[in-house]
């Protein structure tokens, strides 16, 4: 029996409905869009300081000016931020496996990995970064690298792989177990588990949380300025010094967001998938 | 008396049409039975009517009232219709009885005391009072789904629908959950059943519908349906169960 669909006038009303609501929706938020932006310019703009704060903060002539300084030390930050990512997800990836051994033979491994992730969980990164900045150089020990950009790249790597290695053991934990028994049921050893049918559930389910944890590493690379190196922070603070005016901060913080923004959209974008991926029903 | 009209539904994900022009009429108090292979848009079908899928094309109507319409609010048509899964979908966080209170009390706003009053009423009813502090993880699949059926009927919906309530069961298990629907149609509750359980269907069923590829093939008494299918393709598939 062959029945092909005719639209019926019924269903052409309702999406004449539906298409006269989605309109409205989008001229809703259209016009509280404009309510709020105007509200928020006009609120600054009358404040009484605005003309001191447009002057040093907002000042077009400085933003040209300190710009290509501040680029140039964000580079940096960005270079930091490249080399420190991958390194963080192996080792974070590394530690939480160690955690998840079962054996007693492994029971040191098992102590250390997670004896390493309460240290260095507890430290906060800048005192970290100056704990290993300023006291690697000061151990004076053969072939240790002196270089402030190392040992801040060393340091943010210490702290982030701690928390993405807690990352990591979180979605590897939220597997459930039947995904493992079948595994082993087939003759797995618990690495090929591991590795063929836990892992990759598990970093699937974790991307949102770890492009959290990395949008916030690309702020951190900041702190390494407290180091010396010219990156972006500190190019910026030298601008501001010498002609007192602050506006590099400004162009600081928009190149910062310029690269966060796209990465929160992009995790947005992952979860939306993985929605949708679960069956659309509301 | 008309309790719900399906009338020309259509559902397709895509290119695939699921559901081709269906039309069903329920009557108050009547319990219809949807067989058919699994892919037939048996399930898809339930979905719609609790607005779980949007239909593509038709109008389902419930009291008189078109619950497909756009400006209807889909929260307030789901008061009124129960529905019961294949899986349980019990919330695994929450004891029996918060599962089975948690709608009367945050969406028809009946009192805690009172809720837990009917709840452990119906839970004594279905012989299930000695479960109402454990949670879904200790119980049986067959008290799992009892405690389910419990749950979509404390809120005395107009309609309950039962999604293959009994296929994710062991044989041993089936009995005890056929025994509450056959309960709940002794007490006027119209039904609409999914089903693969053919001499249950036949059982409790006042009308029988034939589903295949998403149209609806035969409809009419069990004693016929089972007896004397007029389709071939009924004969084909009740031959092969």
């Amino acid at each position: 029996m062959t029945t092909t669909w005719v639209k019926s006038d019924r269903q052409k009303e309702r999406e004449k409905l539906l298409k006269a609501r989605a309109r409205r929706s989008v001229s809703a938020a259209t016009i509280s869009t404009v309510v709020v932006v105007v509200l928020v310019v006009v609120g600054l703009r009358a404040s009484p300081g605005w003309p001191v704060v447009q002057e040093k903060f907002f000042n077009w002539d400085a933003l040209v000016a300190s710009l290509p300084d501040v680029l140039r030390g964000f580079l940096l930050n960005v270079t930091i931020f490249l080399i420190a990512e991958p390194v963080i997800l192996l080792l974070g990836l590394g530690v939480a496996l160690l955690r998840g051994l079962r054996s007693p033979v492994f029971f040191p491994l098992r102590a250390l990995a997670a004896l390493y992730t309460d240290i260095f969980r507890g430290i906060p990164v800048l005192l970290l970064i100056f704990l290993i900045g300023f006291g690697v150089p000061a151990l004076r020990l053969q072939g240790a690298p002196n270089d402030p950009v190392v040992l801040g790249t060393i340091a943010l790597i210490l702290s982030y792989t701690s928390f993405v290695a807690e990352v990591f053991r979180s979605g590897i934990d939220s597997i459930h177990p039947s995904q493992r028994s079948a595994a082993r049921s087939l003759g797995l050893s618990h690495g090929q588990t591991m590795r063929y049918v836990v892992v990759p559930q598990a970093v699937r389910r974790v991307v949102p949380p770890l492009l959290n944890d990395f949008a916030s590493l690309q702020k951190d690379t900041a702190l390494v300025a407290t180091l010396g190196p010219l990156e972006a922070l500190r190019q910026a603070q030298i601008y501001a010094y010498d002609k007192f005016n602050y506006t590099s901060y400004v162009a600081a913080a928009l190149l910062f967001v310029a690269l966060t923004v796209p990465m929160a959209r992009f995790t947005d974008h992952l979860a939306a998938r993985a929605a949708r991926q679960r069956g659309g029903a509301t | 008396m008309t309790l719900l009209t399906i009338d020309g539904v259509w559902k397709r994900y895509g290119e695939h049409e699921v559901l081709k022009g269906v039309d069903l009429a329920v009557d108050t108090h009547e319990v219809v039975c949807l067989i058919g292979a699994s892919g037939s848009g048996k399930s898809t079908l339930l979905r719609c009517v609790n607005l779980l899928e949007t239909v593509d094309d038709g109008a389902i109507t419930l009291d008189d009232v078109e619950i497909t319409d756009v400006r209807a609010d889909p929260d307030d048509v789901r008061k009124r219709i129960g529905i019961v899964f294949q899986a349980y979908n019990l919330f695994p966080h929450m004891s029996v009885l918060d599962n089975i209170t948690l709608a009367p009390r945050k969406v028809h706003g009946v009192g805690r005391a009172q809720a837990e009053e009917q709840a452990r009423e119906l839970l004594t009813r279905f012989g299930l009072e000695s479960k109402a502090r454990d949670y879904p993880d200790r119980l049986s699949g067959g008290q799992q789904q009892r405690v389910a059926i419990i749950r979509a009927i404390a809120t005395q919906p107009r309609l309950l629908l039962l999604d293959e309530v009994t296929s994710a069961l062991d044989p041993t298990l089936v009995n005890e959950v056929l025994g509450v629907i056959r309960e709940l149609k002794e007490s006027g509750m119209t039904m609409i059943l999914a089903t693969h359980e053919m001499g249950f269907a036949r059982d409790i069923a006042d009308t029988v519908c034939f589903l295949a590829d998403g149209v609806l093939l035969e409809r009419g008494h069990p004693d016929q349906i089972f007896g004397a299918p007029k389709h071939p393709r009924t004969r084909e598939f009740l031959s092969r169960t």
